[in-house]
Protein backbone atom coordinates (compact mmCIF):
# COMPACT_ATOMS: atom_id res chain seq x y z
CA UNK A 1 0.00 0.00 0.00
CA UNK A 2 0.96 3.65 -1.05
CA UNK A 3 0.93 5.74 2.20
CA UNK A 4 2.58 8.97 0.30
CA UNK A 5 2.51 9.69 -3.18
CA UNK A 6 3.81 13.28 -4.24
CA UNK A 7 5.09 14.77 -1.48
CA UNK A 8 7.59 17.68 -1.83
CA UNK A 9 8.53 19.69 1.46
CA UNK A 10 11.15 22.28 2.11
CA UNK A 11 11.58 24.64 5.52
CA UNK A 12 13.75 26.97 6.03
CA UNK A 13 16.25 26.53 8.95
CA UNK A 14 14.16 28.55 12.04
CA UNK A 15 10.29 28.32 10.68
CA UNK A 16 7.78 25.84 11.51
CA UNK A 17 6.59 23.88 8.75
CA UNK A 18 2.71 22.71 9.30
CA UNK A 19 1.63 19.13 7.65
CA UNK A 20 -2.00 19.52 7.86
CA UNK A 21 -4.29 17.12 7.02
CA UNK A 22 -6.62 14.21 8.57
CA UNK A 23 -6.22 10.92 9.98
CA UNK A 24 -4.60 8.53 7.45
CA UNK A 25 -3.31 11.39 4.80
CA UNK A 26 0.16 10.50 5.42
CA UNK A 27 1.18 12.84 7.90
CA UNK A 28 2.75 10.05 10.71
CA UNK A 29 4.40 8.27 7.28
CA UNK A 30 6.06 11.49 6.51
CA UNK A 31 7.72 11.98 9.79
CA UNK A 32 8.48 8.79 10.34
CA UNK A 33 10.57 8.81 7.21
CA UNK A 34 12.47 11.91 7.94
CA UNK A 35 13.10 10.53 11.61
CA UNK A 36 14.93 7.43 9.84
CA UNK A 37 11.88 5.04 11.53
CA UNK A 38 10.70 4.24 7.71
CA UNK A 39 12.37 3.89 4.80
CA UNK A 40 11.17 5.30 1.61
CA UNK A 41 11.09 3.43 -1.40
CA UNK A 42 12.03 6.51 -3.37
CA UNK A 43 12.48 9.95 -3.24
CA UNK A 44 15.24 11.89 -1.36
CA UNK A 45 15.12 13.86 1.68
CA UNK A 46 17.34 16.03 3.48
CA UNK A 47 17.21 17.42 7.13
CA UNK A 48 19.55 19.96 8.90
CA UNK A 49 21.37 19.37 5.18
CA UNK A 50 21.76 15.34 6.05
CA UNK A 51 21.15 12.79 3.64
CA UNK A 52 17.67 11.35 5.61
CA UNK A 53 18.98 7.36 4.02
CA UNK A 54 22.14 7.51 3.21
CA UNK A 55 23.31 9.22 6.53
CA UNK A 56 20.34 7.97 9.30
CA UNK A 57 22.93 7.78 11.88
CA UNK A 58 24.55 10.79 11.64
CA UNK A 59 20.80 12.59 11.68
CA UNK A 60 19.78 11.07 14.38
CA UNK A 61 21.71 13.26 16.40
CA UNK A 62 20.29 16.58 15.04
CA UNK A 63 16.97 15.67 15.16
CA UNK A 64 14.31 15.61 18.58
CA UNK A 65 10.85 12.99 17.92
CA UNK A 66 7.50 14.12 20.06
CA UNK A 67 4.86 13.01 19.22
CA UNK A 68 0.94 11.94 19.56
CA UNK A 69 2.33 8.52 21.78
CA UNK A 70 4.10 10.40 24.45
CA UNK A 71 6.58 8.26 24.75
CA UNK A 72 7.58 8.37 27.89
CA UNK A 73 8.45 5.67 30.21
CA UNK A 74 5.84 5.44 33.02
CA UNK A 75 7.57 3.52 35.58
CA UNK A 76 10.19 6.27 35.32
CA UNK A 77 10.48 9.29 37.15
CA UNK A 78 10.09 12.64 34.98
CA UNK A 79 13.85 13.15 36.05
CA UNK A 80 15.17 9.46 35.14
CA UNK A 81 13.15 9.94 31.52
CA UNK A 82 15.03 13.02 30.63
CA UNK A 83 18.55 11.34 32.22
CA UNK A 84 18.09 7.99 29.92
CA UNK A 85 17.26 10.27 27.44
CA UNK A 86 20.22 12.02 27.38
CA UNK A 87 22.43 9.07 28.40
CA UNK A 88 21.22 7.41 25.02
CA UNK A 89 22.23 10.49 23.32
CA UNK A 90 25.61 9.91 24.58
CA UNK A 91 25.73 13.61 25.87
CA UNK A 92 29.11 13.91 28.27
CA UNK A 93 29.52 12.96 31.63
CA UNK A 94 27.48 14.65 33.94
CA UNK A 95 25.77 16.43 30.90
CA UNK A 96 22.35 14.17 31.32
CA UNK A 97 21.83 14.92 34.83
CA UNK A 98 22.10 18.72 34.30
CA UNK A 99 19.95 18.84 30.72
CA UNK A 100 17.16 16.72 32.74
CA UNK A 101 17.38 19.37 35.69
CA UNK A 102 17.80 22.56 33.93
CA UNK A 103 14.08 21.36 31.17
CA UNK A 104 12.16 20.41 34.45
CA UNK A 105 12.30 23.88 35.42
CA UNK A 106 11.39 25.02 32.13
CA UNK A 107 8.57 22.83 31.37
CA UNK A 108 7.26 23.75 35.04
CA UNK A 109 7.77 20.26 35.95
CA UNK A 110 10.12 20.68 38.66
CA UNK A 111 8.10 19.37 41.12
CA UNK A 112 6.87 16.70 39.52
CA UNK A 113 10.10 15.38 38.24
CA UNK A 114 10.77 13.09 40.98
CA UNK A 115 7.39 11.17 40.56
CA UNK A 116 6.69 8.24 38.59
CA UNK A 117 5.18 9.47 35.47
CA UNK A 118 2.13 7.06 35.68
CA UNK A 119 0.97 9.42 38.13
CA UNK A 120 1.25 12.56 35.65
CA UNK A 121 -1.53 13.92 33.48
CA UNK A 122 -2.08 14.03 30.08
CA UNK A 123 -0.84 17.52 29.67
CA UNK A 124 2.56 16.66 31.74
CA UNK A 125 3.48 13.69 29.75
CA UNK A 126 3.31 15.35 26.71
CA UNK A 127 5.69 18.22 28.24
CA UNK A 128 7.94 15.78 29.35
CA UNK A 129 7.71 13.95 26.10
CA UNK A 130 8.12 17.33 24.51
CA UNK A 131 11.34 17.82 26.83
CA UNK A 132 12.89 14.64 26.35
CA UNK A 133 12.86 15.61 22.39
CA UNK A 134 14.74 18.74 23.38
CA UNK A 135 17.30 16.78 25.18
CA UNK A 136 20.25 17.16 22.66
CA UNK A 137 19.56 20.73 21.83
CA UNK A 138 18.35 19.41 18.53
CA UNK A 139 18.21 21.89 15.56
CA UNK A 140 15.20 19.97 13.63
CA UNK A 141 12.22 19.04 16.02
CA UNK A 142 9.82 16.90 15.08
CA UNK A 143 6.28 17.44 16.34
CA UNK A 144 3.69 14.79 15.18
CA UNK A 145 0.27 15.47 16.30
CA UNK A 146 1.58 17.31 19.43
CA UNK A 147 -1.58 18.47 21.21
CA UNK A 148 -3.76 15.45 19.95
CA UNK A 149 -6.29 14.52 22.59
CA UNK A 150 -5.46 17.44 25.21
CA UNK A 151 -7.24 19.61 26.97
CA UNK A 152 -7.65 23.43 25.71
CA UNK A 153 -5.52 24.94 28.34
CA UNK A 154 -2.73 22.56 27.90
CA UNK A 155 -2.59 23.03 24.53
CA UNK A 156 -2.52 26.62 24.47
CA UNK A 157 0.70 25.83 27.14
CA UNK A 158 2.41 23.46 24.50
CA UNK A 159 2.03 26.00 21.88
CA UNK A 160 3.74 28.56 23.81
CA UNK A 161 6.49 26.52 24.50
CA UNK A 162 6.71 25.51 20.74
CA UNK A 163 6.60 28.94 19.75
CA UNK A 164 9.51 29.71 22.98
CA UNK A 165 11.76 26.96 21.05
CA UNK A 166 11.00 28.74 17.21
CA UNK A 167 12.33 32.24 18.66
CA UNK A 168 15.37 30.43 19.45
CA UNK A 169 16.17 28.87 16.13
CA UNK A 170 15.03 25.60 16.31
CA UNK A 171 13.45 24.51 13.23
CA UNK A 172 9.91 22.35 13.18
CA UNK A 173 8.26 20.12 11.20
CA UNK A 174 4.35 19.95 13.35
CA UNK A 175 1.86 17.63 11.66
CA UNK A 176 -1.80 18.31 13.11
CA UNK A 177 -5.71 18.05 12.05
CA UNK A 178 -6.04 21.12 13.69
CA UNK A 179 -6.55 23.96 11.65
CA UNK A 180 -5.99 26.65 14.61
CA UNK A 181 -2.96 24.79 15.60
CA UNK A 182 -1.50 25.33 11.83
CA UNK A 183 -2.90 28.29 11.79
CA UNK A 184 -1.33 29.76 15.14
CA UNK A 185 1.75 28.42 14.65
CA UNK A 186 3.08 27.30 11.26
CA UNK A 187 5.06 29.98 8.77
CA UNK A 188 3.98 27.83 5.99
CA UNK A 189 1.81 25.25 5.17
CA UNK A 190 1.62 22.29 3.28
CA UNK A 191 -1.98 20.21 3.28
CA UNK A 192 -2.10 16.82 2.83
CA UNK A 193 -4.62 14.22 1.71
CA UNK A 194 -4.51 10.69 0.34
CA UNK A 195 -0.88 11.01 0.76
CA UNK A 196 -0.42 13.85 -1.33
CA UNK A 197 0.62 17.86 -0.59
CA UNK A 198 -2.78 19.70 -2.35
CA UNK A 199 -1.38 23.05 -1.28
CA UNK A 200 0.73 25.08 -0.20
CA UNK A 201 1.44 28.40 1.38
CA UNK A 202 1.53 30.88 4.40
CA UNK A 203 -2.09 30.43 6.22
CA UNK A 204 -2.99 34.19 4.46
CA UNK A 205 -2.41 32.48 1.11
CA UNK A 206 -3.75 29.41 1.56
CA UNK A 207 -7.20 31.54 2.62
CA UNK A 208 -6.95 33.86 -0.28
CA UNK A 209 -7.01 30.72 -2.46
CA UNK A 210 -10.45 30.55 -1.42
CA UNK A 211 -11.61 33.85 -1.82
CA UNK A 212 -10.47 36.13 0.73
CA UNK A 213 -12.79 38.19 2.90
CA UNK A 214 -16.64 38.68 2.81
CA UNK A 215 -19.15 40.66 4.74
CA UNK A 216 -21.88 38.89 6.52
CA UNK A 217 -24.59 41.19 6.71
CA UNK A 218 -27.99 39.77 8.88
CA UNK A 219 -30.98 41.91 7.49
CA UNK A 220 -33.84 43.02 9.85
CA UNK A 221 -36.14 41.90 6.75
CA UNK A 222 -35.56 39.33 4.56
CA UNK A 223 -37.64 41.26 2.36
CA UNK A 224 -35.71 44.03 1.97
CA UNK A 225 -32.72 41.46 0.67
CA UNK A 226 -33.15 43.23 -2.74
CA UNK A 227 -32.59 46.90 -1.69
CA UNK A 228 -29.57 45.78 0.18
CA UNK A 229 -27.93 44.12 -2.59
CA UNK A 230 -28.35 47.11 -4.48
CA UNK A 231 -27.10 49.06 -1.90
CA UNK A 232 -24.19 47.24 -1.43
CA UNK A 233 -23.57 46.47 -5.37
CA UNK A 234 -19.99 48.18 -5.76
CA UNK A 235 -18.38 46.78 -2.39
CA UNK A 236 -18.84 43.35 -4.32
CA UNK A 237 -15.75 41.89 -5.64
CA UNK A 238 -18.19 39.00 -6.44
CA UNK A 239 -21.55 38.22 -6.86
CA UNK A 240 -23.30 38.21 -3.37
CA UNK A 241 -24.95 34.78 -2.21
CA UNK A 242 -28.03 35.27 0.02
CA UNK A 243 -29.80 32.79 2.31
CA UNK A 244 -32.92 33.87 3.80
CA UNK A 245 -32.31 37.56 5.63
CA UNK A 246 -28.26 36.99 5.95
CA UNK A 247 -26.10 38.15 2.89
CA UNK A 248 -22.48 37.06 2.15
CA UNK A 249 -20.84 39.83 0.00
CA UNK A 250 -17.60 39.09 -1.26
CA UNK A 251 -15.43 42.19 -0.91
CA UNK A 252 -12.14 43.25 -2.35
CA UNK A 253 -11.02 45.40 0.89
CA UNK A 254 -11.13 45.42 4.49
CA UNK A 255 -10.68 48.55 5.84
CA UNK A 256 -13.69 51.04 6.20
CA UNK A 257 -15.75 48.68 4.87
CA UNK A 258 -17.97 48.08 7.44
CA UNK A 259 -18.46 51.45 8.03
CA UNK A 260 -19.16 52.16 4.29
CA UNK A 261 -21.79 49.41 4.04
CA UNK A 262 -23.22 50.66 7.23
CA UNK A 263 -23.73 54.04 5.92
CA UNK A 264 -25.06 53.03 2.43
CA UNK A 265 -27.59 50.27 3.84
CA UNK A 266 -28.66 53.40 6.34
CA UNK A 267 -28.62 55.48 3.52
CA UNK A 268 -31.38 53.25 1.27
CA UNK A 269 -33.51 52.90 4.41
CA UNK A 270 -32.60 48.80 5.16
CA UNK A 271 -32.57 47.98 8.61
CA UNK A 272 -29.48 45.77 9.74
CA UNK A 273 -29.61 43.10 12.38
CA UNK A 274 -25.96 42.08 12.42
CA UNK A 275 -23.05 42.78 10.03
CA UNK A 276 -19.08 41.66 10.33
CA UNK A 277 -16.49 40.76 7.92
CA UNK A 278 -15.58 37.19 8.07
CA UNK A 279 -12.13 35.86 7.15
CA UNK A 280 -11.79 32.31 5.84
CA UNK A 281 -10.70 29.63 8.26
CA UNK A 282 -8.49 26.84 7.28
CA UNK A 283 -11.75 24.81 7.83
CA UNK A 284 -12.75 26.59 4.63
CA UNK A 285 -9.62 25.86 2.77
CA UNK A 286 -9.64 22.06 3.62
CA UNK A 287 -13.34 22.07 2.48
CA UNK A 288 -12.46 23.65 -0.80
CA UNK A 289 -9.67 21.98 -1.75
CA UNK A 290 -10.67 18.01 -0.82
CA UNK A 291 -14.13 18.51 -0.75
CA UNK A 292 -14.41 17.10 2.64
CA UNK A 293 -13.96 18.65 5.85
CA UNK A 294 -10.80 17.95 7.99
CA UNK A 295 -12.20 17.29 11.13
CA UNK A 296 -14.93 15.10 10.81
CA UNK A 297 -12.71 12.38 8.96
CA UNK A 298 -10.32 12.65 11.80
CA UNK A 299 -13.18 11.82 14.00
CA UNK A 300 -14.24 8.48 12.18
CA UNK A 301 -11.17 6.45 11.50
CA UNK A 302 -9.24 7.66 15.08
CA UNK A 303 -6.58 4.92 14.68
CA UNK A 304 -3.62 7.48 14.62
CA UNK A 305 -1.41 5.84 12.09
CA UNK A 306 -1.94 10.10 10.13
CA UNK B 1 29.99 -4.93 20.46
CA UNK B 2 31.05 -1.09 20.25
CA UNK B 3 31.54 0.68 23.21
CA UNK B 4 28.22 2.72 22.97
CA UNK B 5 26.23 -0.45 21.95
CA UNK B 6 27.33 -1.98 25.64
CA UNK B 7 26.81 1.61 27.53
CA UNK B 8 23.11 2.12 25.82
CA UNK B 9 22.43 -1.42 26.77
CA UNK B 10 23.91 -1.04 30.26
CA UNK B 11 21.80 2.39 30.53
CA UNK B 12 18.15 0.51 29.56
CA UNK B 13 19.11 -2.82 30.97
CA UNK B 14 18.96 -0.41 34.36
CA UNK B 15 15.58 1.05 33.15
CA UNK B 16 14.05 -2.44 33.13
CA UNK B 17 14.98 -2.97 36.87
CA UNK B 18 13.81 0.04 38.29
CA UNK B 19 10.57 -1.22 36.47
CA UNK B 20 10.72 -4.51 38.51
CA UNK B 21 11.42 -2.34 41.63
CA UNK B 22 8.58 -0.30 41.11
CA UNK B 23 5.94 -2.91 40.49
CA UNK B 24 7.24 -5.82 42.87
CA UNK B 25 4.43 -7.55 41.37
CA UNK B 26 6.11 -8.84 39.07
CA UNK B 27 8.63 -10.00 41.17
CA UNK B 28 5.58 -12.85 41.71
CA UNK B 29 6.70 -14.55 38.25
CA UNK B 30 10.24 -15.01 39.71
CA UNK B 31 9.74 -16.27 43.02
CA UNK B 32 5.93 -17.36 44.08
CA UNK B 33 5.44 -19.06 40.85
CA UNK B 34 8.69 -21.01 40.28
CA UNK B 35 7.76 -22.39 44.02
CA UNK B 36 4.65 -23.02 43.05
CA UNK B 37 5.63 -25.35 40.54
CA UNK B 38 7.80 -27.25 42.07
CA UNK B 39 5.56 -27.99 45.28
CA UNK B 40 2.58 -28.81 42.70
CA UNK B 41 4.74 -31.32 40.64
CA UNK B 42 6.52 -32.57 43.68
CA UNK B 43 3.49 -33.12 45.65
CA UNK B 44 1.02 -34.19 43.32
CA UNK B 45 2.63 -35.73 40.64
CA UNK B 46 5.42 -36.90 42.43
CA UNK B 47 3.91 -39.85 44.19
CA UNK B 48 2.34 -41.60 40.58
CA UNK B 49 5.25 -40.39 38.00
CA UNK B 50 8.13 -43.88 38.34
CA UNK B 51 11.88 -42.20 37.87
CA UNK B 52 14.38 -45.33 37.98
CA UNK B 53 17.29 -44.51 39.79
CA UNK B 54 16.20 -41.47 41.38
CA UNK B 55 13.38 -39.81 44.18
CA UNK B 56 11.24 -37.57 41.76
CA UNK B 57 12.05 -34.81 43.83
CA UNK B 58 15.95 -35.30 42.14
CA UNK B 59 14.38 -35.87 38.59
CA UNK B 60 12.01 -33.23 39.12
CA UNK B 61 14.36 -30.38 39.96
CA UNK B 62 16.52 -29.92 36.81
CA UNK B 63 13.59 -30.43 34.56
CA UNK B 64 11.40 -27.55 36.75
CA UNK B 65 14.58 -25.45 36.09
CA UNK B 66 14.72 -25.94 32.69
CA UNK B 67 11.15 -25.29 32.15
CA UNK B 68 11.53 -22.04 34.02
CA UNK B 69 14.30 -20.30 32.19
CA UNK B 70 12.63 -21.29 29.08
CA UNK B 71 9.27 -18.88 30.10
CA UNK B 72 11.74 -16.51 32.10
CA UNK B 73 12.02 -14.17 28.75
CA UNK B 74 8.07 -13.06 28.94
CA UNK B 75 8.96 -9.87 30.51
CA UNK B 76 11.04 -9.67 27.44
CA UNK B 77 8.33 -10.07 25.49
CA UNK B 78 5.76 -8.20 27.17
CA UNK B 79 8.27 -5.50 28.16
CA UNK B 80 8.80 -5.31 24.40
CA UNK B 81 5.37 -5.22 23.36
CA UNK B 82 4.24 -2.41 25.76
CA UNK B 83 7.18 -0.56 24.19
CA UNK B 84 6.35 -0.73 20.74
CA UNK B 85 2.24 0.06 21.79
CA UNK B 86 3.70 3.08 23.82
CA UNK B 87 5.59 4.53 21.36
CA UNK B 88 8.97 3.75 23.14
CA UNK B 89 10.61 2.01 20.47
CA UNK B 90 9.49 5.34 17.93
CA UNK B 91 11.72 7.28 20.10
CA UNK B 92 14.70 4.89 21.26
CA UNK B 93 14.69 4.18 17.41
CA UNK B 94 14.92 7.97 16.92
CA UNK B 95 18.08 8.20 19.15
CA UNK B 96 22.03 7.99 18.35
CA UNK B 97 22.02 4.47 20.29
CA UNK B 98 22.98 1.33 18.92
CA UNK B 99 20.22 -0.75 17.03
CA UNK B 100 20.73 -3.73 19.48
CA UNK B 101 20.94 -2.36 22.79
CA UNK B 102 16.72 -1.88 23.80
CA UNK B 103 16.85 -5.93 22.94
CA UNK B 104 20.11 -6.59 24.58
CA UNK B 105 18.86 -4.64 27.34
CA UNK B 106 15.92 -7.07 28.11
CA UNK B 107 17.65 -9.79 27.35
CA UNK B 108 20.38 -8.85 30.03
CA UNK B 109 17.84 -8.14 32.67
CA UNK B 110 16.29 -11.44 32.11
CA UNK B 111 19.31 -13.12 32.72
CA UNK B 112 19.42 -11.55 36.10
CA UNK B 113 15.88 -12.57 37.01
CA UNK B 114 16.64 -15.95 35.65
CA UNK B 115 19.15 -15.92 38.19
CA UNK B 116 16.37 -14.95 41.23
CA UNK B 117 14.58 -17.88 40.13
CA UNK B 118 17.33 -20.52 40.37
CA UNK B 119 18.30 -19.18 43.36
CA UNK B 120 14.25 -19.60 44.96
CA UNK B 121 14.02 -23.18 43.54
CA UNK B 122 17.31 -24.73 45.01
CA UNK B 123 16.51 -23.55 48.26
CA UNK B 124 12.81 -24.93 47.97
CA UNK B 125 13.97 -28.42 46.61
CA UNK B 126 16.64 -28.35 49.33
CA UNK B 127 14.28 -28.18 51.52
CA UNK B 128 12.00 -30.62 50.62
CA UNK B 129 14.66 -32.91 49.86
CA UNK B 130 16.57 -32.23 46.87
CA UNK B 131 20.13 -32.93 46.97
CA UNK B 132 22.90 -32.54 44.34
CA UNK B 133 24.62 -35.90 43.50
CA UNK B 134 27.51 -34.51 41.68
CA UNK B 135 30.86 -32.24 42.25
CA UNK B 136 30.51 -28.51 43.05
CA UNK B 137 31.86 -27.65 39.51
CA UNK B 138 29.50 -29.52 37.81
CA UNK B 139 26.71 -28.07 39.72
CA UNK B 140 28.64 -24.28 38.73
CA UNK B 141 28.81 -25.26 35.32
CA UNK B 142 24.60 -26.47 35.51
CA UNK B 143 24.02 -22.85 36.52
CA UNK B 144 25.57 -21.35 34.11
CA UNK B 145 24.31 -23.81 31.41
CA UNK B 146 21.16 -23.10 32.58
CA UNK B 147 21.18 -18.87 32.58
CA UNK B 148 22.57 -19.49 29.09
CA UNK B 149 19.50 -21.65 28.04
CA UNK B 150 17.34 -18.84 29.07
CA UNK B 151 18.82 -15.92 27.13
CA UNK B 152 18.63 -18.10 24.44
CA UNK B 153 14.73 -18.38 24.85
CA UNK B 154 14.96 -14.42 26.02
CA UNK B 155 15.86 -13.79 22.32
CA UNK B 156 12.68 -16.21 21.18
CA UNK B 157 10.39 -14.00 23.49
CA UNK B 158 11.82 -10.66 22.26
CA UNK B 159 11.23 -11.83 18.53
CA UNK B 160 7.83 -12.61 19.84
CA UNK B 161 7.13 -9.18 21.36
CA UNK B 162 8.14 -7.70 18.58
CA UNK B 163 5.48 -9.49 16.00
CA UNK B 164 2.52 -9.28 19.01
CA UNK B 165 -0.24 -6.67 18.66
CA UNK B 166 -0.50 -6.09 22.18
CA UNK B 167 1.55 -7.37 25.59
CA UNK B 168 -1.20 -9.78 26.10
CA UNK B 169 -1.40 -11.40 23.05
CA UNK B 170 2.69 -11.46 23.39
CA UNK B 171 2.35 -13.38 26.61
CA UNK B 172 0.00 -15.91 25.05
CA UNK B 173 1.41 -16.70 22.18
CA UNK B 174 4.92 -17.41 24.21
CA UNK B 175 2.40 -19.98 26.09
CA UNK B 176 1.59 -21.67 23.24
CA UNK B 177 4.71 -22.17 21.74
CA UNK B 178 6.37 -23.03 24.64
CA UNK B 179 4.38 -25.07 26.74
CA UNK B 180 4.19 -27.90 24.89
CA UNK B 181 7.61 -27.64 24.13
CA UNK B 182 8.59 -28.21 27.82
CA UNK B 183 5.83 -30.84 28.68
CA UNK B 184 6.80 -33.50 25.86
CA UNK B 185 10.31 -33.95 26.83
CA UNK B 186 12.04 -35.48 29.76
CA UNK B 187 11.41 -32.70 31.98
CA UNK B 188 8.26 -34.28 33.91
CA UNK B 189 8.44 -37.65 33.10
CA UNK B 190 10.70 -40.33 31.34
CA UNK B 191 9.96 -39.95 27.43
CA UNK B 192 9.53 -43.64 27.33
CA UNK B 193 6.23 -43.66 29.24
CA UNK B 194 4.45 -41.81 26.20
CA UNK B 195 3.47 -42.83 22.53
CA UNK B 196 6.33 -43.36 19.90
CA UNK B 197 5.48 -40.42 18.02
CA UNK B 198 5.98 -37.95 21.18
CA UNK B 199 8.59 -39.77 22.22
CA UNK B 200 10.48 -39.47 19.04
CA UNK B 201 9.70 -35.90 19.23
CA UNK B 202 10.48 -35.69 22.97
CA UNK B 203 14.27 -37.42 22.66
CA UNK B 204 15.23 -34.74 19.63
CA UNK B 205 13.17 -31.37 21.66
CA UNK B 206 16.36 -29.29 22.70
CA UNK B 207 14.56 -28.75 26.51
CA UNK B 208 14.94 -32.71 26.64
CA UNK B 209 18.51 -32.57 25.58
CA UNK B 210 19.33 -29.43 28.08
CA UNK B 211 17.13 -30.95 30.88
CA UNK B 212 19.63 -34.33 30.59
CA UNK B 213 22.55 -32.40 30.69
CA UNK B 214 21.75 -30.11 33.73
CA UNK B 215 20.79 -33.72 35.26
CA UNK B 216 24.27 -35.12 34.32
CA UNK B 217 25.47 -32.09 36.05
CA UNK B 218 23.62 -32.40 39.08
CA UNK B 219 22.44 -35.64 39.94
CA UNK B 220 25.54 -37.34 37.48
CA UNK B 221 23.47 -38.62 34.99
CA UNK B 222 25.56 -39.98 32.37
CA UNK B 223 26.40 -36.74 30.16
CA UNK B 224 26.88 -38.23 26.69
CA UNK B 225 26.28 -35.36 24.05
CA UNK B 226 23.91 -33.57 25.97
CA UNK B 227 26.10 -31.44 27.36
CA UNK B 228 28.14 -30.10 24.15
CA UNK B 229 24.25 -30.49 22.30
CA UNK B 230 22.38 -27.66 24.88
CA UNK B 231 24.98 -25.52 24.67
CA UNK B 232 25.05 -25.96 20.60
CA UNK B 233 21.27 -26.10 20.98
CA UNK B 234 21.37 -22.55 23.19
CA UNK B 235 23.63 -20.71 21.02
CA UNK B 236 22.04 -21.86 17.89
CA UNK B 237 18.64 -20.73 19.00
CA UNK B 238 20.04 -17.18 20.60
CA UNK B 239 21.73 -16.38 17.22
CA UNK B 240 18.86 -17.01 15.28
CA UNK B 241 16.17 -15.20 16.75
CA UNK B 242 18.68 -12.53 17.85
CA UNK B 243 19.44 -11.74 14.03
CA UNK B 244 15.33 -12.38 12.86
CA UNK B 245 14.51 -9.81 16.23
CA UNK B 246 16.94 -7.03 15.39
CA UNK B 247 15.98 -7.07 12.12
CA UNK B 248 12.51 -7.30 12.95
CA UNK B 249 12.81 -3.86 15.64
CA UNK B 250 14.75 -2.07 12.83
CA UNK B 251 11.83 -1.41 11.16
CA UNK B 252 9.38 -1.64 14.20
CA UNK B 253 6.78 1.31 14.47
CA UNK B 254 3.81 2.12 17.04
CA UNK B 255 1.16 -0.26 15.80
Amino acid sequence: MQALGGVDLSAPAGTVLGLLGPNGAGKTTAVRILTTLLPADGGRARVAGIDVAAEASLLRRRIGLAGQYAAVDENLTGFENLQMVGQLYHLPKGEPKARATELLERFDLEEAGGRLVRTYSGGMRRRLDLAAALVARPPVLFLDEPTTGLDPRSRIGLWETIEGRVAEGTTVLLTTQYLDEADRLADRISVIDHGRVIAEGSADELKDQVGGEALVVTLESAAAAEAAIAALADLCSAPPERDGSVLRVPVAERKGTIAAAVQRLNDAGVGIDDISMHRPTLDDVFLKLTGHAAEAEAEGEGDGDG
Amino acid sequence: MSGTAISDTLVLAKRNFLRIARAPDLLLAFTVQPIMFVLLFAYVFGGAIPTPGHSYINFLIPGILVQTMAFGGFVTAMGIAEDLRKGLVDRFRSLPMARSAVLAGRTLSDIVTNGISITVMLVVGVIIGFGFESPFLHVVFGILLLLLFGYAFSWVFAFIGLTSSSPEAAQSLGFIIIFPLTFVSSAFVPPETMPAALQWFAEWNPFSITVNAIRALFIGDPAGNTIWGAIAWSIGIATVFGVLAVARYKRAVVR
